[in-house]
C-alpha cells in the first residue's frame, strides 16, 4: 500500500467525482456529505505521510513510484514520477487537511448547481497534490496547469458581482505566465538530450545534476522566476490576486490563499532556485527587494481597504513577501522560515477568509463601515477572530511569530540584512491594519441596526476553526514537530542551490562554569563572546 | 516507342493507389445508388458511404510498413501517405456521421452530398501519396472541385452561395498559380517528379539561384498555402467556413488541410530539400505571421463558426512552426497535430451542428448564453473541446502544441516557440470566451430545439475519445507519427 500511497491519495478525489456523477442533482445534503467523506478520506491516507519518522533523518525523496509512461528515444520521454520529502511533505499535508475544511464551509453558502461545486472542489485537489509531488517536470506542468481550470470556474460560476472579470484575469494572467515556463521546460530537456546526459524523461533530479551555461540559466531562471512570481504574488504581478479573492466565493477563496498561493513558493524551491543556482546571486537582490516592497505595499493597501476580504487578499501578498525573502536568504534560519511561513499563512490566512465568510454569509456585505461592534452580539466568533488576528500579526505564542521570525533573522544574517531591516517594518504594518480592521467591526457599540441580531458560531462554524485554531497554537509553541521533518531536505535542498546550509546564527554552548558560582559580571561578558555568527555565503 | 510504352505498362502499380481506387470505385457506385433513391431519402446512402470509408481505411492500413511506389514513380503510399490517409478519411467519416440528420433539418437531403465527400477524400489520398508534382496537382483538382460544390451545397442560402462561389474563384486561381509554377520548375529542372527537382538542385546548385525556378517554388508555395489556410492566403477562409454547411466546414478544417499539409511537405521536404535554409526561413515569416493573424483576428468574432475559421488559420500557423524546425521532431509533430486538429474541430463543430436551429442564425455568442446549464452534457463536451484548441493539459491539444514547439526549441527556434506560446496565451480569451457565454452567463433561450441524434452523437463520442486518449495516453500515436515522418 506504501507504494502507491501518492497515487491513490492524489486521484481518489477523482474516484470522488465519478461517484457524485451518479448522484441525484438535487439533493445538495447529499452531494456536500459526500464530497465531504471523500476528503475526509483522502486526508486519512496522507496521514501515514506525516508520521512517517524517516523524513526526520533523511533529505530524500521518498514514497517513489516510477512508470514510463512516453517514451520515443531521443523525441520525447516523459514518466510518472512521484515523491514526496520534508519540503513538500507539510504542504501536502495542508492541502489534504483544508480541504474538508473548505468543503465544511459550503453547507449555507452554495446553494445552485452544488455538483458542479463539489466536482470542481475535487478536481482541485487532485491538481493540486499531483503538482506538489510531481517529480518529472512535464508531469508538474500538467497538474499545475489542471489546477487553473477548477479554479476559473469556481471563481465564475459561483461568484460574487464582478466574477467574469476576475475568472477571466485570473486564469488569462497565470496561463500566460505558466505558458512561458513550457518554453523553458522544453529547452532543458532537449539541452540535456544534446549534451548527451542520462535523461529519465523530464526527471528533476536529473536535471539538478545538469550544467547549464551560464546565458542559459539566466533566461530559463527568468522564463521559471516569472510563472512562479505571478503564482506567488509578487509585485507587480499581483494585480490578479485581489480580484480572484474577493469575487471568489469563500470555499474557493480559502482553497486559493491556503494551497494555490504556496504553488508560487513552492515553484521557487523545487524548481526555479536549484535548477539554475549559478544565476541566484543575480537574481536574490531584486526578488528580494520585488518581496519586500510586497510586504509594505501590501500592508499599506491592505489599510485602506473598505472591503475586508480585499484587506485579506493584499495582507497575503504581505505575508507571502516574508515567505519570498526567508527563502533567499539561502541559509537554514531562513529557509525554515519561508517554508513554516508557507504553512502558517495558509492556516492563518484561509481562517481569515472562513471568518470574512461568516460575516458574508450573514449579512452578504464585506464594507468593514457595515458592521461594527459584533463583539458583543458573537463572542465566540469574535474570540476566534482575535486568534487569527494574532496569528496573522506575528504575535509570539501563534504560529506567525514562528515563521516570521526565522525569515527575518535568516534574511538578517544573511546578505540580504537591510532588506530585513525594512521587512521587519511589515510586522507592525500588519498590526497596524489587523487591528484596526478588528477594532472597527468587533470592537465599539453596534452602529448598524441590521447586526442587532446576528447569531454566533454554529456547531458546524466552530467545528471548521478548531483544527485551524489548533494548529496556530501548536506551530506556535511547539514548531520542532514541523520543523524537524523539514531539516535533512532543507539541508540537501540549500547544497543544491550553492549555498552552505548552516544555522545563520549558533550559539555556541556556554563556557566552563557559566551556570557557576561565578559572578554576574563575567557571566555578562561571556553572554555577547556567545553570540558569535557565521555567515552563510 | 513501344519499349516505353511496355516500361509505362509495368511500372503501373494499382497497389499504390489501391485505397484511392477503393475509394473512387464506392463513390461512384454510391453515386447510382443515390440516383435510384427516392428523393429525400439519404439515411442508406450516408451508411453505405460510412462503410466504404471503413473499407478504404483497412485497405490503406495495408500501406503500413509496406511502401508501394507506382506509377513510374509519381506515387508512392508509405507510412507517410497511409497516416494522411487515415487522417483524412477519420475526417470525412466523422463528418458523414454528423451529415445526415443536419441536411434533413436544413432542408437540403440530397444524397450527392456522400459521394462528394468520398471523392474528396480520395483526392486527398492521392495529394497526400504523390512524389510528382501532377500526381499532387491532379490529387488537389479533384479535392478542391468536390468541395467548391460541396461548400455551396445549400443552394438557397445566400451565404452558402458566397461561399461556394469564393472558394471557387479563389481555389482556381490558385490552383493556377500552383499550376504554372510547376510549369517553371518544369523548364528548370526538365522534370515534375520531386526526387528530379531535388536530384537537379544537387546537380546543378546555380539553377538554385535561377529566377525561373525560384519564381516557379514561390508559386508553387501560394497553392498550397492557399489550401492551408496560411496568412497572406487566408481571407477566404472565414466566409467560406462560415457560410459552407456546418460539417463540411468541419471536413474543411480538418481533412483537406491535412491533405495540403502532406503535400507542402512532401514538396518542401523531399522536393525542394536543398534549399532548406531558405524555406525555413520563409516559413518562420509565414508561421509567426499566420499564427498572429489567425489569434488576433479571432478576439473580434462573435460569430461562432467565423470564430472557429480564424482559430483554424491560427493552428494552420502552429503547424507550420513544425516545418520551420525541419527536423524529425518537427516533422513528426505535424502529422500527430493534424490527427490531434481533425478530433478536436470535428468534435467542436459537431456540438455546433446539435445546437444549431434550422438556418443557423443562432450559432453567436450571445446564442449560447447558459447552453452549460440547459444541455450540461453537450456543455461539457464542447468544454473539453475548446480546452483541447487552448492547448491546456490533459488534452491532445496540448500534447500537440508541446511536441511542435519541441521539435522548434529542438532546431534552435527559441523565439518562434515563445511567439507561438504567446499567441497561444492569446487564443486562451476567445476560446475561454465560449465557456463564459455557456457557463457563465444566465440562459435566455430553452435550447428546445436540441435533439441529439445518435450518429452525431457517436461522432462527438469518437472525436472525445480521440482528444482524451490522445492526451492522456499519447505515446503510441507519438511513436506511429515518428515512424510516419522524415
Amino acid at each position: 500500500m506504501a507504494d502507491y500511497l501518492l497515487s491513490i491519495m492524489t486521484f481518489f478525489p477523482l474516484l470522488g467525482i465519478l461517484v457524485l456523477l451518479f448522484l441525484p442533482r438535487d439533493n445538495g445534503g447529499l452531494l456536500k456529505a459526500v464530497t465531504l467523506v471523500v476528503s475526509l478520506i483522502t486526508f486519512a491516507i496522507s496521514l501515514p505521510l506525516a508520521f512517517d519518522p524517516v523524513f526526520l533523518t533523511s533529505g530524500e525523496m521518498h514514497y517513489r513510484e516510477f512508470y514510463e509512461w512516453i517514451n520515443i528515444g531521443n523525441y520525447f520521454q516523459m514518466n510518472y514520477n512521484l515523491g514526496v520529502d520534508g519540503i513538500s511533505l507539510w504542504l501536502v499535508m495542508l492541502t489534504t487537511f483544508i480541504t474538508p475544511i473548505a468543503i465544511l464551509s459550503t453547507w449555507n453558502a452554495v446553494d445552485k448547481n452544488i455538483k458542479g461545486f463539489m466536482a470542481m472542489l475535487l478536481l482541485l485537489e487532485t491538481g493540486m497534490l499531483g503538482a506538489f509531488i510531481s517529480l518529472d517536470l512535464f508531469l508538474f506542468y500538467i497538474f499545475w496547469e489542471l489546477m487553473l481550470i477548477p479554479m476559473y470556474f469556481l471563481i465564475g460560476i459561483w461568484g460574487g458581482k464582478n466574477r467574469i472579470y476576475a475568472a477571466v484575469k485570473f486564469f488569462i494572467y497565470t496561463a500566460v505566465g505558466s505558458l512561458l515556463m513550457l518554453v523553458a521546460i522544453i529547452f532543458i530537456f532537449y539541452y540535456a538530450v544534446q549534451s548527451g546526459a542520462d535523461m529519465n524523461g523530464f526527471g528533476i533530479q536529473e536535471f539538478y545534476k545538469l550544467d547549464l551555461p551560464h546565458s542559459a540559466q539566466f533566461w530559463l531562471f527568468l522564463a521559471f522566476g516569472f510563472s512562479f512570481a505571478i503564482k506567488v504574488p509578487m509585485f507587480p504581478l499581483h494585480t490578479w490576486l485581489p480580484d480572484a479573492h474577493t469575487e471568489a466565493p469563500t470555499a474557493g477563496s480559502v482553497i486559493l490563499a491556503a494551497v494555490l498561493l504556496k504553488m508560487g513558493t513552492y515553484g521557487y524551491v523545487r524548481f526555479a532556485m536549484p535548477l539554475f543556482p549559478e544565476v541566484l546571486p543575480t537574481f536574490i537582490p531584486y526578488l528580494a527587494f520585488l518581496a519586500v516592497f510586497g510586504i509594505i505595499y501590501g500592508s499599506l493597501v491592505a489599510m485602506m481597504q473598505e472591503d475586508i476580504k480585499k484587506l485579506v487578499a493584499y495582507s497575503s501578498v504581505a505575508h507571502l513577501g516574508f515567505v519570498m525573502l526567508g527563502i533567499f536568504a539561502l541559509n537554514m534560519q531562513g529557509f525554515a522560515g519561508g517554508m513554516i511561513q508557507m504553512i502558517n499563512h495558509g492556516i492563518s490566512t484561509g481562517a481569515l477568509f472562513l471568518i470574512v465568510g461568516f460575516i458574508y454569509e450573514r449579512r452578504h456585505t464585506r464594507l468593514i463601515t457595515e458592521f461594527g461592534g459584533l463583539a458583543t452580539k458573537m463572542p465566540i466568533f469574535a474570540t476566534f477572530f482575535m486568534i487569527v488576528t494574532f496569528s496573522s500579526i506575528g504575535l509570539p505564542g501563534t504560529n506567525g511569530f514562528v515563521g516570521e521570525f526565522l525569515a527575518l533573522m535568516g534574511a538578517f544574517q544573511s546578505s540580504l540584512r537591510w532588506y530585513a531591516v525594512f521587512a521587519t517594518t511589515g510586522v507592525i504594518l500588519a498590526a497596524v491594519y489587523m487591528l484596526w480592521v478588528y477594532q472597527r467591526v468587533m470592537f465599539g457599540k453596534v452602529t448598524n441596526p441590521k447586526n442587532e441580531n446576528l447569531k454566533d458560531l454554529s456547531l458546524r462554524e466552530i467545528i471548521i476553526m478548531l483544527p485551524l485554531l489548533l494548529f496556530v497554537f501548536w506551530i506556535g509553541i511547539c514548531p520542532n514537530t514541523f520543523l524537524a521533518k523539514m531539516n535533512p531536505a532543507m539541508e540537501k535542498m540549500l547544497v543544491q542551490m550553492g549555498a552552505t546550509p548552516v544555522v545563520a546564527v549558533e550559539i555556541p554552548p556556554a563556557p566552563e562554569g557559566y551556570f557557576g558560582e561565578t559572578g554576574a559580571a563575567e557571566g555578562h561578558g561571556d553572554e555577547h563572546g556567545a553570540e558569535k555568527t557565521e555567515h552563510s555565503d | 516507342m513501344e519499349n516505353l510504352v511496355q516500361e509505362a505498362i509495368q511500372n503501373v502499380n494499382l497497389q499504390a493507389i489501391m485505397p484511392s481506387l477503393v475509394l473512387c470505385a464506392f463513390g461512384m457506385a454510391i453515386l447510382m445508388v443515390s440516383v435510384f433513391s427516392k428523393r429525400g431519402s439519404t439515411t442508406h446512402v450516408a451508411w453505405l458511404s460510412l462503410g466504404a470509408l471503413v473499407v478504404t481505411g483497412f485497405v490503406a492500413l495495408t500501406g503500413w510498413n509496406n511502401p508501394q511506389g507506382g506509377f513510374a514513380g509519381s506515387v508512392l503510399f508509405d507510412n507517410f501517405a497511409t497516416f494522411f490517409s487515415l487522417i483524412c478519411l477519420i475526417a470525412a467519416g466523422l463528418t458523414i456521421l454528423m451529415s445526415d440528420n443536419y441536411l434533413k433539418r436544413e432542408g437540403y437531403p440530397v444524397s450527392e452530398y456522400y459521394p462528394l465527400i468520398l471523392f474528396t477524400t480520395a483526392g486527398a489520398m492521392w495529394m497526400a501519396s504523390g512524389t510528382d508534382l501532377m500526381t499532387i496537382f491532379l490529387g488537389l483538382e479533384v479535392l478542391s472541385v468536390s468541395l467548391y460544390v460541396l461548400a455551396g451545397f445549400f443552394r438557397n442560402q445566400i451565404r452558402s452561395n458566397e461561399a461556394g462561389l469564393k472558394y471557387f474563384f479563389l481555389g482556381a486561381f490558385s490552383t493556377g498559380f500552383l499550376l504554372y509554377g510547376v510549369a517553371l520548375l518544369y523548364g528548370v529542372t526538365g522534370t515534375t517528379k520531386l526526387e528530379g527537382i531535388a536530384a537537379y538542385i544537387h546537380a546543378n546548385p546555380s539553377a538554385a539561384m535561377n529566377t525561373m525556378f525560384i519564381a516557379g517554388g514561390l508559386l508553387l508555395l501560394v497553392g498550397f498555402l492557399f489550401k492551408v489556410a496560411a496568412a497572406p492566403f487566408h481571407m477566404w477562409t472565414p466566409d467560406v467556413y462560415q457560410g459552407a454547411p456546418t460539417p463540411i466546414t468541419a471536413f474543411m478544417s480538418a481533412g483537406p488541410k491535412a491533405a495540403a499539409f502532406a503535400a507542402l511537405m512532401r514538396v518542401a521536404i523531399v522536393g525542394l530539400d536543398g534549399m532548406q535554409a531558405e524555406l525555413s526561413s520563409l516559413f518562420w515569416v509565414l508561421a509567426v505571421l499566420t499564427m498572429t493573424i489567425g489569434n488576433f483576428v479571432a478576439l473580434s468574432q462573435k460569430d461562432l463558426k467565423r470564430m472557429l475559421a480564424y482559430s483554424s488559420i491560427s493552428h494552420a500557423g502552429y503547424a507550420l512552426v513544425g516545418l520551420v524546425a525541419w527536423n524529425a521532431i518537427g516533422h513528426s509533430a505535424i502529422l500527430f497535430y493534424m490527427l490531434v486538429y481533425t478530433f478536436m474541430n470535428l468534435g467542436a463543430f459537431a456540438v455546433l451542428v446539435l445546437i444549431g436551429k434550422k438556418g443557423e442564425n443562432n450559432l453567436t455568442l450571445d446564442g449560447i448564453a447558459g447552453l452549460g446549464y440547459k444541455k450540461p452534457i453537450l456543455g461539457i463536451v464542447l468544454t473539453i473541446f475548446l480546452f483541447s484548441l487552448m492547448g491546456l493539459p490533459p488534452t491532445a491539444g496540448f500534447i500537440g502544441k508541446f511536441y511542435i514547439f519541441a521539435g522548434a526549441i529542438k532546431a534552435g527556434y527559441i523565439w518562434l516557440a515563445v511567439l507561438g506560446i504567446l499567441n497561444s496565451a492569446v487564443s486562451l480569451y476567445y476560446y475561454l470566451r465560449v465557456i463564459v457565454q455557456m457557463y457563465f452567463k444566465d440562459p435566455v433561450e430553452d435550447f428546445s430545439w436540441v435533439s441529439i441524434n445518435t450518429p452525431t452523437a457517436i461522432s462527438i463520442v469518437i472525436s472525445l475519445a480521440g482528444v482524451l486518449y490522445l492526451g492522456i495516453l499519447p505515446g503510441s500515436l507519438l511513436e506511429l507519427a515518428k515512424l510516419a515522418g522524415f
